[in-house]
């Protein structure tokens, strides 16, 4: 009918045209109902033979040890308990094998920096020049480095095994009606899983989902998901505040266990979040979840390197490393360039105070996390720089020294730390991210949503926080 | 041919998400939206094909099937426009 007014309308003189239409139509008439199931049927067999001609497969289609494995990953009592001690096993391995490689680096990276000013020295360099090379901009670099790569190096090879195993889809599977509830689709728990490592990379995996709206949906919420440039920050409030209240034996687990809390909490996030959208600005009915669930394969060791290693974190490293480059030099201008008195940085650091204060954080740390819109990986270093006045990011060779820092000198107490953890959770994106969601979307208002919205639940939720703290705080005395 | 099939054991026919875990059954018709019919099909599941129930998700939907030698996992809405005969 559609066809026919459309032939009528563009041009009345093809007739030609019209009578093919109206022939075909004739003919569809004549046709019963089952004629597409036959010619897909039809497809379909050739499809088969086709497949038994060329591809042989061993007679033995399902393995028990399949089926037993597949039993509990997505059983109804253990599937979902599974998957959060799973998260923390991964979690466990990585602050714990990451510990030692870690120190390690910064040892050696700070060893070289030292020659560095010593040869720039010798060579009778102006002193704003090696200030700015080697403890702004090296520095910066030498801190991405040394806490970045041994967690990514430890990180992204599990997580592709994961991937390679066929985990992924089953947690896509057991989640499912969590995202049908939120009007989202199950597939999102898929780009979660990559934004772990790192958001840009979820909201580009964000294209498995065909529905527009729920694809947005997914895009806008990535972000719940704490990325690998975060992972540093969470890793360290975990260790200092939370590993130090256990036993030493019992420490890694106890961080490892208030990490997964965190993840725990942004994907109650992401889902309050998408039932939201998806009841608001982006209403709509949920489509279509269909997702093959693979045999589980045995990882190809070689697939797994290459693809974690190169793809994954010389990608992300390289990345943080031309971000922190720049911000190590701004921290060291902003620190040495005096004006009535004071640094800048101690003149917006108290600018930004009773904002920080409002939400349980301080002056100093709302200024890092704008110096570290390119790159969150540099917040803590940032904050470090701050405190210590130095002008340039000093080493800490051991957590003692920062705790002493940190709780002693500048006051942080376990809302602070409380308070950090979730606004690293929750607050904006990173530059790249955001330029991402633009690529991803080509449209200006959903990549300023992007940026604005998670900025505005971080600064609400802390402040329900802070504010309640306070006041029980006074009700107690404290 | 098929519709012959859907007057004698119409009466016969359940919803795919009807099966018990481990239970076959045969599909005889597929219902719902020519878009969601369309889909259904370019998944393999055509009447006239064998399914397998496998098992349902932890908190009851979606469900995972066997269909062509392959698991696939289909929401419950979905799996009501499918209609199978138990077998």
């Amino acid at each position: 009918m559609t066809g026919n007014e459309i032939v009528s309308e563009t041009s009345t003189k093809t007739t030609a045209g019209e009578d093919i239409l109206g022939r075909v139509e004739e003919m569809q008439r004549g046709l019963d109902g089952s004629y597409r199931d036959e010619i897909v049927e039809a497809i379909y067999q050739d499809a088969e033979a086709i497949t038994r001609k060329v591809v042989r497969t061993s007679e033995t289609a399902s393995y028990p040890w399949d089926q037993k494995l597949d039993r509990i990953v997505t059983s109804r009592i253990w599937g979902l308990p599974f998957m959060a001690l799973l998260l923390g096993v991964v979690f466990w391995i990585t602050i714990s094998g990451a510990n030692v490689p870690s120190s390690l680096l910064a040892e050696g990276l700070f060893w070289l920096g030292a020659r560095g000013v010593e040869l720039f020295e010798w060579l009778g360099m102006p002193w704003w020049v090696t200030g700015f090379i080697w403890h702004g901009v090296y520095r910066g670099l030498a801190w991405v480095i040394a806490v970045m790569l041994p967690p990514m190096a430890i990180f992204f090879p599990i997580f592709t095994i994961l991937e390679d195993l066929g985990y992924l889809p089953r947690v896509a599977f057991n989640v499912d009606a969590l995202f049908k509830k939120a009007g989202a689709h199950g597939k999102q728990a898929l780009t979660m899983s990559m934004g772990l490592g790192c958001n840009a990379a979820g909201v580009v995996a964000c294209r498995v989902i065909d529905s527009p709206r729920e694809r947005l949906i997914a895009i806008l919420t990535n972000n719940f998901m704490p990325c690998n440039g975060r992972w540093p920050t969470l890793i360290i409030l975990a260790t200092l505040f939370v590993a130090a209240a256990f036993p030493p034996a019992f420490a890694a687990m106890a961080a490892a266990g208030s990490l997964v809390l965190i993840v725990l909490i942004g994907a109650a996030t992401t889902l309050l979040v998408s039932a939201v959208l998806s009841r608001s600005f982006l209403r709509g009915e949920a489509s279509s979840f269909t997702l093959e669930l693979p045999p589980y394969r045995r990882p190809s060791i070689l697939r797994v390197l290459y693809t974690s290693l190169i793809d994954r974190t010389i990608f992300v490293l390289w990345r943080a490393v031309v971000m922190a480059v720049p911000a190590g030099g701004v921290i060291w201008l902003l620190s040495n360039i005096h004006a009535g008195g004071q640094s800048l940085t101690v003149w917006v650091s108290q600018w930004l105070e009773p904002v920080g204060r409002a939400i349980g954080l301080d002056g100093v740390i709302l200024l890092a996390y704008i110096i570290a819109i390119p790159a969150n990986e540099i917040v803590v270093p940032t904050i470090i720089m701050a405190y210590t006045g130095a002008g340039m990011m000093i080493e800490l060779d051991t957590m003692a020294e920062l705790q002493h820092l940190l709780v002693n000198q500048q006051g942080w107490t376990l809302l602070t730390a409380v308070c950090l953890m979730l606004f690293s959770l929750l607050h904006n994106p990173c530059s790249t991210t955001m330029w991402t969601v633009y690529r991803e979307t080509k449209s200006v208002k959903w990549t300023v949503v992007s940026g604005l919205m998670p900025l505005a639940i971080a600064f609400l939720l802390l402040f329900i926080v802070a504010q309640t703290a306070y006041w029980v705080m006074g009700l107690a005395g404290w | 041919m098929y519709s012959e099939i859907h007057t004698s054991t119409a009466a016969q026919t359940i919803c795919l998400d009807e099966l018990n875990p481990g239970e076959k059954g045969t599909i005889r018709q597929i219902k719902g939206t020519a878009g969601e019919e369309v889909h259904l099909m370019e998944l393999g599941l055509l009447p006239g094909t064998s399914v397998v129930l496998i098992k349902r998700a932890p908190m009851g939907d979606p469900i995972e099937i066997r269909v062509r030698n392959y698991h696939l996992s289909i929401r419950c809405a979905e799996a009501r426009s499918v209609m199978v005969e138990r077998g």
